[in-house]
């Protein structure tokens, strides 16, 4: 088998806080193959975005540590300088953030905030730059190319915004990108374009994207294979029809209980909401059993003493869970 | 046939822009233009739509935190929007509010006891010291918080367990109503399920009406029963929930429908993606509010504006393709399962 384009081992983001360490990120290892579209799901806190940081190295060290090792295309970003690690952001690997509206400089046109990565990476002239902000407004659908391009952050909507991000963060065609929560801060029918925007530019891109988002329904409908995260832990990986279909661990069983399904009312499906009792554990305590043991219904006295370790319960299915039920049980 | 606890009738809400070098009036914000609706006993309406759709504005002008452009709102049979402060002060208790954001809607300042004694007192709902104190812990058993954390300040508890103190004081107050504005959005999935299922129970036990305002359908779905589409200032469709999800009538409905991501991977269904953003509510579209964005408008869209009109029993619809032949209007079947995928 060939390198995947990017190797994650045992990756570990702590932060050092005045009560304690936080354990945010505790030994997860994941690959993603060259333009394959691999989501992280979880709740808040579970560590997802401080993952995706990570890989960038955007995390402040201190307060912040990152152990572990990410190979892509068989450099460990963990060693690069910092300048050589300027040259891959925004450039082999990029970033979309959430929030359209802060991650944009209010101060600077879209043409010199699309011209900025690729004066840099490429060396393009100001001239050069702009006619090529341009082309990547009219990749993105935004009308009206040549003009937007001279304006600022404020006079776009939410919903262009999140293009010109993207806009920017394919500039440099890069062979990775990191969506983190790239349409929870959007409506549903402009989320429908933006997603619909990223299928069609994956395929006429090629990228590979790591998806990161707490939306099983965007989970469904754009990745290809799923990590669950739970307290700074990954406790199941699959293809998303298999997660979907026959979730293995607890905690993804639970989560996919506790998400209405549109429809219900016509299915005749209309039935309680699944419950996940209690709370996330907090990050600072060592956690000795499993992550999930105190919420988990079939919880023994194993799962509190023991951490259960990845295990493959099918063919490219891994759950971390003692009693992961090679017979999945239907949530 | 009894009354409806809640009638709204035409209520208009316009948001004045001042500017220009004198500071007068340049420009008005439409947030809501001309909706009615109405809300039985026992009764959830949903009331669905995108951000600066007018939605929750429409909340707030029924709780009179601010007044109205035009229209009224009768709580039982009294009309409250045009009463004084004063006699409308004892009829706030029964329409009461739970919020968005469990973070910035509870005094952080105040125990959760004082809290919740708050309107208790506001509205002299207990006699005594002995019987408020009591009606302080049922109200947490209410909420399935534990007693004896009455004591303790807002930040020591969870997203999730603040929205229940939110709850527990919209019930203090032994409320007809509760609008809940958002009141599940800013939760994570877990938590978000115990939220919706306490507030199904609560309805259930206290024969509570509610407005249930919100923007995610699959919510919608599991909480309501009836369900009014806003768009730009304006109800543009109305109906049971079976029949909104399964054949809608409007247009924008049949696009919010289809635009839902499903947890279903694979699943086949028709997509409708809508152009465009949507209109300023400062200037808004000529004719139905819609026709810059629907598939299905034609020459009278631009420039008559649609009334809401009865489609089906029950079923109201602001679109004038259900004024053509059933053949050549795209609305007349019900294909909300293929939009779906709810096989």
């Amino acid at each position: 088998m060939s390198e995947p384009l990017l190797q994650v081992e045992q990756l570990q983001t702590h932060f050092w806080t005045p009560d304690g360490i936080n354990r945010a990120v505790d030994g997860i290892s994941f690959h993603v193959g060259a333009g394959e579209t691999v989501a992280i799901v979880g709740e808040s806190g579970c560590g997802k975005s401080v993952t995706a940081m990570s890989m960038l190295r955007l995390i402040p060290e201190p307060p912040g540590k990152i152990a572990g090792s990410i190979k892509f295309q068989g450099k460990d970003l963990l060693k690069l300088s910092e300048k050589e690690m300027r040259a891959i952001r925004g450039n082999e690997i990029s970033m979309i953030f959430q929030e359209p509206m802060t991650s944009l400089n209010p101060v600077l046109n879209v043409a010199r905030q699309i011209g900025e990565t690729l004066r840099l990476h490429q060396g393009l002239s100001a001239r050069q730059a702009e006619d090529k902000a341009i082309e990547m407004l009219t990749l993105v659908g935004i009308p009206e190319p040549a003009r937007r391009v001279r304006e600022y952050p404020h006079q776009l909507s939410g919903g262009m915004r999140q293009r010109v991000m993207i806009a920017i963060a394919l500039a440099c065609n890069p062979k990775l990108l990191i969506a983190d929560e790239p349409t929870t801060a959007l409506d549903v029918t402009i989320q429908a374009q933006i997603l619909d925007l990223m299928r069609d530019l994956k395929h006429r891109v090629g990228a590979a994207i790591v998806l990161i988002t707490h939306d099983l329904g965007v989970v469904a409908e754009v990745a290809e294979r799923v990590i669950v995260m739970y307290a700074g832990k990954k406790v199941e990986e699959a293809q998303v029809g298999a997660l979907f279909r026959t979730p293995r661990h607890p905690y993804t069983q639970g989560l996919l209980g506790s998400v209405p399904k549109l429809g219900s009312s016509l299915t005749g499906t209309e039935t309680r909401l699944a419950e996940i009792p209690g709370l996330v554990p907090s990050l600072k305590r060592k956690i000795d059993g499993c992550v999930f043991a105190s919420r988990c219904a079939y919880a023994t006295d194993l799962c509190r003493k023991l951490a259960p370790a990845l295990e493959e319960k099918a063919p490219g299915h891994v759950a971390a869970c003692h009693y992961a039920m090679k017979e999945a049980i239907a949530a | 046939m009894s009354r409806p606890v809640l009638e709204v009738m035409d209520l208009k809400k316009h948001f004045p822009i001042h500017g220009g070098f004198f500071g007068g009036v340049t420009a008005k914000v439409y947030a809501v233009d001309g909706i009615s609706f109405s809300i039985d006993k026992g009764e959830t309406l949903s009331l669905v739509g995108e951000s600066g759709c007018g939605k929750s504005t429409v909340g707030k002008a029924i709780l009179r935190l601010f007044g109205l452009t035009d229209g009224q709102v009768v709580l039982d049979g009294t009309r409250i929007d045009d009463m004084p402060a004063g006699t409308l002060r004892p009829l706030r208790r029964r329409i009461q509010v739970v919020f968005q954001d469990p973070y910035s809607s509870l005094n952080p300042r105040m125990r959760v006891r004082d809290i919740l004694a708050e309107p208790i007192r506001n509205f002299g709902l207990a006699k005594n010291k002995a019987e408020l104190e009591e009606r302080v812990a049922l109200l947490m058993d209410k909420v399935r918080l534990p007693r004896d954390a009455v004591g303790r300040w807002p930040h020591e508890f969870s997203g999730g367990q603040r929205q229940r103190i939110g709850i527990a004081r919209a019930l203090a107050a032994e409320p007809d109503i509760i609008i809940c504005d958002e009141a599940v959005s800013a939760l994570d999935v877990s938590v978000k399920a115990q939220i919706v299922n306490l507030l199904q129970d609560l309805q259930k036990e206290l024969g509570l009406a509610m407005l249930f305002i919100s923007h995610d359908l699959a919510i919608v779905e599991h909480m309501t029963h009836r369900v009014a589409v806003m768009y730009l200032g304006k109800i543009v469709e109305v109906a049971t929930k079976r029949d909104l999800f399964s054949a809608p009538k409007h247009p924008y409905t049949e696009a919010l429908l289809s635009a839902v991501p499903v947890p279903m991977p694979g699943a086949a269904r028709e997509r409708i993606i809508l152009k465009g953003d949507v209109p300023s509510p400062i200037n808004p579209p000529k004719g139905c509010r819609f026709h810059t964005r629907c598939g299905y408008a034609f020459d009278r869209c631009r420039v008559d504006e649609p009334v809401l009109k009865i489609t089906d029993a029950g079923h109201w619809a602001a679109c004038h393709l259900h004024d053509r032949p059933a053949a050549e209007n795209p609305m007349a079947g019900a294909k909300g399962a293929d939009l779906i995928a709810a096989h």
